[in-house]
């Protein structure tokens, strides 16, 4: 009797913690004072400590927006650093907030690990980078190359269907991570290493002798890479993906990180006064202040200038827009209405 | 004489299962397990219901799905299109295959080095003393990547074996060159040895649930068969010293028995050797020996060496010196000694602790992950529980399967033990 009275209890204790961590992510954040962001362990533009431990990049400035729109003050996030295998895990048990981290939206982890992809602030595609000494312009030449791969990831997969499918044959080299899967490909331990074209291009960019490797055209699979986060807490996820709506709204409507005060004083757009926080408490209706995407958008600027800062032509890592261009400019980057 | 009168008896109180030591134990007793059970339930509850809020079920469905990922090292016909199941035993067999080589290794240095520690030659026995020191002090770990950079950094890339027709026409040699007469290529990927090849190869039974195959079979039991009749020969050779005083000549009669069978069997399936060949970007034809694979041997081999040689040395000390000074006076030279006094004995008290080196051995396969070797750790625990989300299915596995590789190790370690221990009459 007394023992089902405990087990009862225990139960009962364990369902409510359950259901509390589920729902209420904003208000853990704010009781902590800092919003903890799952980043990469180093992928040079869009998640790195720099050389004094700075976190840098494209997916590390969406997570200071985002503790600029919380809290009112980009300094309050700190990164968790999150490898291939690590992250989900992490994500789930609730040791970081929110994971953004060059992540690919798939249908099984949005249903069987039960997460939520709550946007796509990169349109990304898998490809093949190669010493250019190696005389491969393709990477349907690649038959008998050893390739790295990061494990834990859809490129592992994608690699094996594209080799499948092309009828050729290649040996893998599972690495953990990035810097790791460098290593071996400069050292030559592999003819070729294939992760997401946009990871290409950033770790070529740190490379000594960048100009000698290429990356080859093909790009053999979608990457849309996102912010993710917990099943089950809806207001947390409506938090991210507007946070971020809001510097693609920005982008389209020309408001800067410098002009971002004028315009306030200024704008007659009603849209832009909704964003700014001037009309309608779309702040207070996802359970922050009115000025959240302002203050956002003051901390790191629009999507366009987060781009162009981190991974942008001018940058060593110096990608095109491309997909990811506003969808005024033939690009697949939309934001709904803030309405 | 009248029986003293039974004790007095006393009436059961409640406050005698503290009080009374006939009860006080059992009471313990019963408290810790209600404790434990309940322990036991609270962490099961727990478990339950955190996988129900993160909307996960319990199943291993998963293992019969398709895995979709490659693997370098595959023991058992493996393709990107098997099951999770298949790339289970795969990494099973891998760690496995470490394990035994990891062992016999160890075993043979760490006796090797177990004696040489007790030799009289000041060098020798301080050379043992550095290796066992060093090795024993240092992380194992840090052995694995050590090694593996080595072998990799090292080692030339398989391109440099190329001879470009600019460099035919000059005349010039390429950079680096095949060993063994020319059948052996160590690359910074790892090292091509030929493979075996029949022109008249048995093929495989499909037994339904595995394939078999048959000329590996053939090859088995021929040398089991060889081995036995060996045995013969000798039991008779050894029937006629006793009965008689004298042995009969039997060396070329195990010779004959032993290679004759296996020889003819290869000639009659048309063994040859077929020469790793550099075409493309790398070797191809022969065994690839990954350098992971090879790097994490030579690691768990010299590691695991200075704890049995340590083992062996004491094992070694505690035969009394009476032994061997008796052998001695009967005129036995120090290495017979060794093998036919003091080793037999001394294997009584090393048997029990190597076990447990040879369960740690094993274990320690599992830091593979470090060097990219796709053992059980790196397919169930790696590949698969990513690629899958099953966390908690694929370790609970994963520690079943451990747990069972080892208590077999100790199984039948223990009924080794068992034989050489003393016979007591």
């Amino acid at each position: 009797m007394k023992k089902s009275v405990f087990l009862g209890v225990v139960a009962a204790t364990t369902m409510v913690a359950g259901a509390a961590s589920a729902q209420a992510t904003l208000e853990a954040v704010k009781a902590r004072g800092e919003l903890i962001c799952g980043s990469n362990t180093g992928l040079t533009g869009f998640g790195a400590p720099d050389a004094s431990g700075n976190w840098t990049g494209f997916d590390v400035d969406l997570c200071r927006a985002l503790a600029a729109a919380i809290f009112g003050d980009a300094t309050k996030v700190r990164f968790v650093p999150t490898t291939g295998e690590t992250r989900f895990t992490a994500l789930q048990s609730g040791e970081v907030d929110v994971l953004i981290r060059n992540s690919t939206w798939t249908y099984s982890r949005d249903t069987e690990l039960a997460l939520d992809f709550v946007a796509v602030n990169y349109y990304d595609g898998q490809g093949f980078m190669v010493k250019s000494d190696l005389g491969v312009s393709s990477a349907k030449e690649l038959d008998g190359a050893t390739v790295c791969i990061q494990t834990g990831t859809t490129t592992e997969l994608n690699l094996a269907d594209f080799f499948k499918q092309n009828n050729i044959s290649y040996q893998p080299v599972t690495v953990a991570d990035d810097s790791e899967a460098q290593r071996q490909y400069l050292a030559g331990a592999c003819d070729a290493y294939t992760t997401d074209a946009s990871g290409l291009a950033a770790s070529r960019a740190t490379m000594p002798d960048a100009a000698n490797h290429i990356i080859l055209p093909e790009i053999i699979s979608k990457e849309p890479l996102g912010p993710v986060v917990r099943h089950g807490d809806n207001n947390w996820g409506d938090i991210v993906r507007w946070t971020y709506y809001a510097l693609l709204i920005a982008e389209e409507k020309g408001i800067t990180k410098a002009n971002v005060e004028e315009v306030a004083t200024s704008t007659a757009d009603e849209e832009v006064k909704r964003l700014l926080g001037l009309s309608g408490d779309m702040g207070v209706k996802i359970g922050l202040d009115n000025a959240a995407f302002k203050n956002a958008i003051a901390a790191v600027g629009n999507y366009g200038e987060v781009f162009a800062a981190n991974i942008g032509e001018g940058t060593a890592i110096n990608l095109a827009r491309g997909l990811n261009a506003l969808w005024t400019q033939g690009g697949l980057q939309y934001a709904p209405p803030l309405r | 004489m009248a029986v003293a009168s039974d004790v007095p008896k006393e009436s059961f109180r409640l406050s005698m299962l503290i009080y009374d030591t006939r009860y006080r134990s059992v009471t313990i007793q019963v408290f810790v397990l209600i404790l434990f059970a309940l322990f036991l339930a609270w962490l099961l509850n727990n478990t339950a219901n955190n996988l129900a809020t993160r909307g996960k079920e319990f199943n291993f469905g998963f293992l019969w799905q398709r895995a979709g990922y490659d693997i370098g090292q595959a023991l058992i016909p493996y393709t990107n299109d098997s099951t999770h199941f298949r790339a289970l035993l795969v990494g099973l067999i891998n760690t496995l295959v470490v394990a035994i080589i990891g062992c016999v290794l160890a075993t043979v240095i760490g006796v090797v080095v177990g004696v040489l520690r007790l030799s009289k030659n000041w060098l020798v026995a301080g050379l043992m003393t550095v290796y066992v020191e060093m090795f024993r002090n240092v992380p194992l770990l840090l052995w694995i990547l050590l090694s593996y950079v080595i072998l990799s950094e090292t080692t030339p890339q398989p391109r440099d074996f190329r001879v470009t027709d600019e460099m035919a026409a000059a005349g010039e040699a390429p950079a680096a060159s095949m060993i063994l007469w020319d059948s052996v290529a160590v690359t910074n990927r790892g090292t091509n040895i030929p493979s075996p090849l029949f022109d008249r190869g048995l093929g495989s039974a499909d037994l339904g649930f595995m394939s078999v195959n048959l000329t590996t079979l053939a090859y088995i039991l021929v040398i089991a068969g060889s081995v036995w009749v060996n045995r013969r020969i000798l039991a008779s050779a050894r029937a006629q010293q006793e009965a008689t005083g004298d042995r009969p000549v039997t060396w070329w009669k195990s010779i004959l028995v032993l290679f004759g069978p296996v020889i003819a069997l290869s000639v009659a399936l048309g063994l040859h050797l077929e020469i790793p060949e550099l075409r493309g970007f790398n070797f191809q034809g022969g065994i690839l020996v990954a350098h992971s694979f090879t790097a994490l041997v030579i690691a768990l081999a010299l590691y695991t060496a200075a704890f049995i040689a340590e083992i062996v040395r004491a094992g070694i000390l505690a035969i009394s010196r009476g032994q061997s000074e008796a052998a001695f006076a009967l005129g036995l030279r120090p290495g017979r000694t060794m093998n036919l006094i003091i080793l037999p004995q001394a294997l009584r008290v090393i048997i029990p602790p190597l076990i447990s080196q040879y369960l740690n051995l094993t274990k320690n396969t599992s830091l593979g992950i470090a060097v990219s070797y796709l053992d059980l750790r790196g397919t169930l625990g790696g590949i698969t529980l990513n690629q899958t989300g099953r966390e908690l299915e694929c370790m609970l596995l994963m520690m079943l399967i451990y747990l069972t590789i080892s208590l077999i190790i100790s199984a039948l370690m223990n009924f080794y033990n068992s034989t050489v221990q003393i016979k007591a009459r």
